[in-house]
């Protein structure tokens, strides 16, 4: 499921901090005092977040470099990089690399572009824009496990609607199936931040350009996208991120059957199935470094970019 | 001519964005006999599947699980993120800025890089197959989430409006209660319906980290349902679980639609 996106952005005027207020006689001493209390009241949510989080990552790097197989305990022992080498010469792990890729980037691309569409039909829509919030709202709401079984039941032949096909019997049916299942629940996502984007691009600079004869696809490349290519690239980044992770879907219509495992489902069967912590925490960490690295490369190559939004919620 | 257009793309979208659910809902109301009709609509309705699994302890307990277990992670969420927005919103100190990025390092990592530690940890601290073993690890998402949305709905509160009624002579207890609270309360809300969206959402963690019904949530007891029909799969029981699962999401997106649209959308508006 994706999670909502973006650094918050605060209204036209935004209150001063209490402490950093020009002007205001504002005491060193009642400064220090306001930034310990600051400290208060953010340290639990922060100290929290690191506990459920940071503790456990690091934890799965130090079990990634030991040989440690539940079904044999007593053979738990520092192997320094063995499972990454072991992980990185099995062909499985690459055909999941591949899976994932494929899934990720084939989801994400229909997504930006369907979301695009709906964002601009929203803007549009005179009537029925209720109608069409909630009917967006409903699949980023839903379970994930149940939109994997509607489309895995709408595939399944004997039970669907649709077809007589066994779509989730052979590799890359199984993959239009499951990426018709995450297209479906994340498009909405998609669509609503783009609209909200869509605001910084006033409608006068629209029609304007049609009145100087811009084409469609002009005023498309020249207008709307570069008024909401920050924002599309902060959805850009959330997507892939969350798609690099996908695991429900396919856990719950192939269970990695015909070349489908994602590298999320490699790592769970490693360590929950086959209850090797060390291989499966190599995996884990393999994968952690793929978001992490996505993520930095994205920031560094869209720096400018990026800055701009932070900009804009500066004014 | 081009207003019908955007009209019919509408109907489109509304369409798509049904579907799906209407026929989860149809197969939930189709009887063995007729489950393999390969029609949208039931022919014959019948409410036998969910007498079935509201009957079955398996499925009760796990929704009761879900509920509180998505409860208590909403409120601890809430009550730790609400201090930690206010803060960033309107006090000044030392490490502000590498608070809020730290959080969406937090959000998007994947959660399957610490089940297996969570498993070993959880099993020698006992929180296995128990509420906390679910509820802290949601707290990991469930924080950055709430924290963000919080943050974002903070800066648009008009914050003078406090000292104003200072100024007019109540205590700051009685400004902060009748005036920042229910300046807050919208956003609260929303987080707290986002966050448990997303603990109700929950697989990865569900599965790994829970081992009966003890503490198994729907989204994993529904990947578990015992398969004994033609499919390996009771098809009608899950639907109509499907279905239970999904009229609490129905409601708090008919409710609270603008809502939770600004709540997504917090991160990139300019309001």
């Amino acid at each position: 499921m994706s999670r909502p996106g973006g650094p918050p952005a605060p209204a036209g005027t935004r209150p001063r901090p209490i402490g950093a207020a020009p002007g205001r006689p504002a005491t060193r001493r009642r400064r220090r005092r306001r930034a310990r209390s600051a400290w208060w009241l953010i340290a639990p949510a922060v100290l929290t977040m690191l506990a459920v989080t940071a503790y456990p990552v690091l934890y799965a790097c130090w079990l990634s470099l030991q040989r440690y197989d539940l079904r044999f305990p007593d053979q738990r022992g520092f192997v320094g990089l063995d499972n990454y080498a072991a992980v990185l010469s099995a062909p499985v792990f690459w055909t999941d690399l591949g899976a994932t890729l494929v899934i990720a980037g084939i989801a994400v691309a229909i997504q930006l572009v369907a979301g695009f569409g709906i964002a601009l039909t929203l803007r549009r829509a005179v009537v029925g824009r209720r109608a069409v919030h909630a009917a967006l709202l409903l699949p980023y709401g839903i379970i994930t496990v149940v939109a994997a079984f509607a489309w895995q039941y709408a595939a399944t032949p004997d039970l669907s609607f649709v077809s007589d096909r066994a779509w989730l019997a052979e590799r890359w049916s199984s993959f239009a199936v499951v990426i018709a299942t995450e297209v479906w629940k994340a498009t909405p996502f998609v669509a609503l931040l783009l609209l909200a984007g869509l605001a910084a691009v006033p409608e006068e600079l629209l029609e304007t350009a049609e009145v100087d004869g811009a084409s469609a696809w002009q005023r498309f490349r020249q207008v709307l996208l570069p008024g909401i290519r920050p924002v599309l690239l902060v959805v850009l980044l959330y997507r892939i991120l969350d798609s690099i992770r996908v695991f429900d879907t396919v856990f719950v219509q192939t269970d990695g059957a015909n070349g489908t495992e994602t590298l999320s489902l490699l790592a769970y069967d490693q360590l929950a199935g086959r209850l090797n912590l060390g291989l499966g925490s190599a995996v884990s960490v393999l994968l952690f470094a793929l978001s992490a690295g996505t993520a930095l490369t994205f920031l560094l190559v869209f720096r400018a970019d990026l800055r701009q939004l932070a900009r804009r919620e500066e004014r | 001519m081009r207003r019908a257009a955007w009209a019919a793309a509408s109907l489109l979208v509304v369409a798509v964005g049904l579907v799906p659910v209407l026929w989860i809902l149809s197969l939930s109301l189709k009887s063995p006999a007729t489950i393999t009709d390969q029609r949208f609509w039931p022919s014959d309705p019948t409410l036998e599947n969910y007498r079935g699994i509201f009957g079955s302890a398996l499925f009760t307990r796990a929704l009761l699980n879900s509920v509180g277990i998505g409860l208590l992670t909403t409120v601890l969420a809430v009550a730790l993120a609400t201090p930690a927005a206010y803060a960033l919103t309107r006090l000044d100190f030392r490490g502000k800025a590498l608070v809020l990025p730290l959080t969406l390092a937090v959000a998007v990592f994947p959660p399957v890089a610490v089940v297996g530690p969570l498993f070993d940890l959880w099993r020698a601290l006992r929180l296995y197959d128990t509420w906390p073993g679910l509820i802290l690890p949601y707290l990991s998402f469930a924080l950055p989430l709430a924290m963000w949305t919080l943050t974002a709905f903070f800066r648009g509160i008009p914050w003078e409006l406090e000292g104003a009624a200072q100024a007019d002579g109540a205590t700051p207890w009685q400004a902060f209660r009748r005036v920042v609270v229910p300046l807050a309360r919208p956003g609260v809300l929303t987080a707290a319906i986002l966050v448990f969206f997303f603990s109700w959402n929950d697989f990865v963690f569900a599965i790994s980290l829970t081992s009966s019904d003890r503490s198994r949530t729907v989204p994993a007891a529904l990947a578990f349902f015992p398969g004994d029909e033609r499919f390996g799969q009771p098809v009608g029981s899950i639907a109509a679980a499907a279905v239970v699962v999904t009229v609490p999401v129905l409601v708090a997106t008919l409710v609270f639609q603008r809502r939770l649209v600004a709540g997504l959308t917090a991160g990139v508006v300019t309001r």
